[in-house]
């Protein structure tokens, strides 16, 4: 299934509506984590909404769909929240997040939604698994892409790069890396925890296609996922400059918010600021 | 008393490897730069591109073989046993136990008798970590004919699987084949009465060689090849505990965490008899394998030793 025709102002407003869901989950949660998940909803929102991917909701596992793995686990409720919207799972169950004897479980589970691609939420391995599903495309002569979310405190994870250094070495064209880069992890700036810059001079040393964008800006953010699918023999990867927490003031570039969950009264103002 | 030795485990299971991918298009192998030993490299000459050799990097490589998998792949994925199961062990869990990948892990170099490269090379340890990721099957074949069915077997099951096979010739135990090879039964390789001796890998020939022994001293030993850790063969190992009151398990592995544990819980759970157990305690070292076998306890001669405690405490008691 392909969307189509769907304007830049329509998929803004989804998006908006999704960061509600967002914050609404957690906080009927009562955990998990708003920052990273509100820094990766505007490029969730294009590739499943904004006519990127091809899949259908009827029929998760079919062959010939796009892939995409949220290799930063933790930024979950962003998944979720496109998943209903993409028609996967109904919206009733985005108020389970994290319950017992649901499938909504806290990091995403494979075995549990069959939605998910893959199981993370241990940092550092959703780019291996992508380029295994890349690399089954092509034994198969199959034309789907596979696309990996990472986060830039995961990008400190040695198996990222090992899988940065296989992509480029098996010339594989189909997979397409996005990095959240909101500049937080959970101790803090990634400055000052450890620094992965400068991050476009190592992923093109790597021998990626780099484009940076803002990930925010919905225009760039789809132009950038057009480009992305461009034939071409090497991988290809999206840094998406972010904000963490972004939509919420409080939340914004505000790490108290990378693991907590808000409160009743902080989901009020939240949802108050994101109203239509 | 000492068998002919065959080929080595490992060399068996890149010839399977590589019938297997004659037979079925969608088998794929990764290996970490180490095919001429894990043996991936007959399969890697015949199947070129089902063949990815991701350099000396097992977290990615294990990631990858998931990746494939999930796409419909049966993914073999090859590396020492020490390397892959202790460096890509949060892959194994996380993206092959848990996700229930259809991904099959062989750990050469197993144990202690790789030798001369010592410990940093050798398997201590990596069926204790097969054994904590539920859901994988675990198998240490005998020998080469052993290794080819469960190599085979291994490809047909559909989930995880951990098979380990070893550096050094084996000595053969199967002549004829292992036609009856089946996934968590047991094969009973020598009748007896007295004691129970239960190994897998090299140890079922020196518990064969035990048995022999014991027998010029009248003592009846009944061998079981466990080559299944997990499913475990309760039912067998029940019976040999009602049938002969006495049981030695013998493994080239860390006795904490592997095929005597395994065997232990089943025993207390369903026929509590006195047990002796022959294995590792602590890491080995450089040396020829046959005298690593006996500088640490893993010969015939140790077997037959427990085996002997075990049926004299027997007749003391029952004087």
């Amino acid at each position: 299934m392909v969307t189509t025709d769907v304007s830049v102002e329509q998929l803004e407003r989804t998006a908006r509506k999704l960061r509600r869901h967002i914050v609404k989950m957690l906080a009927i949660a009562g955990s998990g984590h708003p920052g990273g998940s509100l820094s990766a909803i505007d490029i969730l929102t294009a590739l499943f909404l904004g006519g990127i991917m091809r899949y259908d909701p009827k029929n998760p596992r079919w062959e010939e769909r796009d892939r995409f793995i949220l290799s930063k686990g933790h930024a979950v409720p962003a998944l979720y929240a496109v998943l209903a919207e993409a028609g996967f799972i109904p919206e009733e169950w985005l108020w389970q997040l994290r319950k017992i004897d649901t499938p909504m479980q806290g990091h995403p589970s494979v075995k549990d939604l069959p939605a998910v691609e893959a199981s993370t939420g241990s940092l550092g391995q959703g780019l291996s698994i992508g380029l295994g599903m890349a690399l089954a495309a092509r034994l198969d002569g199959r034309q789907y892409r596979v696309y990996v979310m990472i986060g830039d405190g995961e990008s400190e994870e040695g198996q990222v790069w090992e899988a940065a250094m296989a992509a480029s070495h098996f010339r594989v064209g189909n997979l397409t890396a996005i990095l959240d880069y909101n500049r937080y992890q959970l101790d803090g700036a990634i400055g000052e925890i450890m620094s992965i810059e400068p991050i476009v001079a190592k992923w093109e040393a790597f021998g990626w296609a780099v484009r940076e964008i803002d990930g925010h800006n919905m225009q760039e953010i789809l132009d950038a996922l057009h480009w992305a699918k461009e034939p071409r023999e090497q991988p290809s990867i999206i840094i998406a400059h972010t904000v963490k927490g972004k939509g919420v003031s409080f939340m914004e570039n505000n790490n108290e918010f990378h693991g907590k969950a808000p409160t009743q009264a902080e989901l009020e103002q939240a949802l108050a600021e994101l109203a239509d | 008393m000492a068998r002919p030795l065959g080929e080595a485990t490992r060399e068996a299971y890149g010839k399977a490897l590589a019938e297997l991918g004659r037979e079925n298009p969608n088998i794929v192998v990764l290996d970490g730069d180490l095919s001429k030993s894990t043996m991936t490299k007959y399969f890697a000459q015949e199947f070129p591109d089902r063949f990815f050799n991701v350099g000396i990097a097992e977290a990615n490589m294990v990631g990858i073989a998931a990746g494939l998998a999930s796409a419909g792949k049966i993914a073999f994925a090859s590396s020492f046993a020490c390397f892959v199961m202790c460096k890509a062990f949060d892959q194994m869990r996380l993206a092959v136990a848990y996700s229930g990948n259809n991904v099959k892990i062989v750990g050469t170099h197993g144990g202690i008798s790789i030798g001369e490269d010592g410990v940093s090379q050798m398997g201590h340890e990596d069926i204790g970590l097969a054994l904590s990721l539920p859901g994988f099957v675990v198998m240490v074949p005998a020998d080469a004919a052993e290794t080819r069915a469960a190599v085979r077997a291994a490809a047909e099951h559909v989930g995880p699987v951990y098979i380990r096979v070893g550096r050094p010739k084996a000595p053969i135990v199967y002549e004829n084949g292992c036609p009856d090879f089946q996934i968590g039964r047991a094969i009973t390789v020598r009748e007896g009465r007295d004691v129970t001796l239960i190994a897998n890998g090299l140890m079922v020939a020196a518990a064969l060689d035990a048995a022999e022994a014991l027998e010029q001293e009248g003592i009846s030993a009944r061998v079981l090849d466990m080559h299944t850790v997990r499913p475990l063969d309760e039912a067998t190992i029940e019976k040999a505990a009602r049938e002969t009151g006495a049981i030695v398990v013998a493994e080239e592995h860390l006795l904490y965490t592997g095929l005597a544990s395994q065997v232990a819980m089943a025993v207390a759970r369903l026929h509590p008899v006195p047990m002796r157990f022959v294995g590792l305690y602590d890491y080995a070292e450089s040396g020829a394998p046959d005298a690593l076998m006996r500088k640490y306890g893993l010969t015939a001669d140790d077997i037959a030793r427990e085996a002997r405690e075990l049926v004299n405490m027997r007749q003391k008691a029952a004087v």
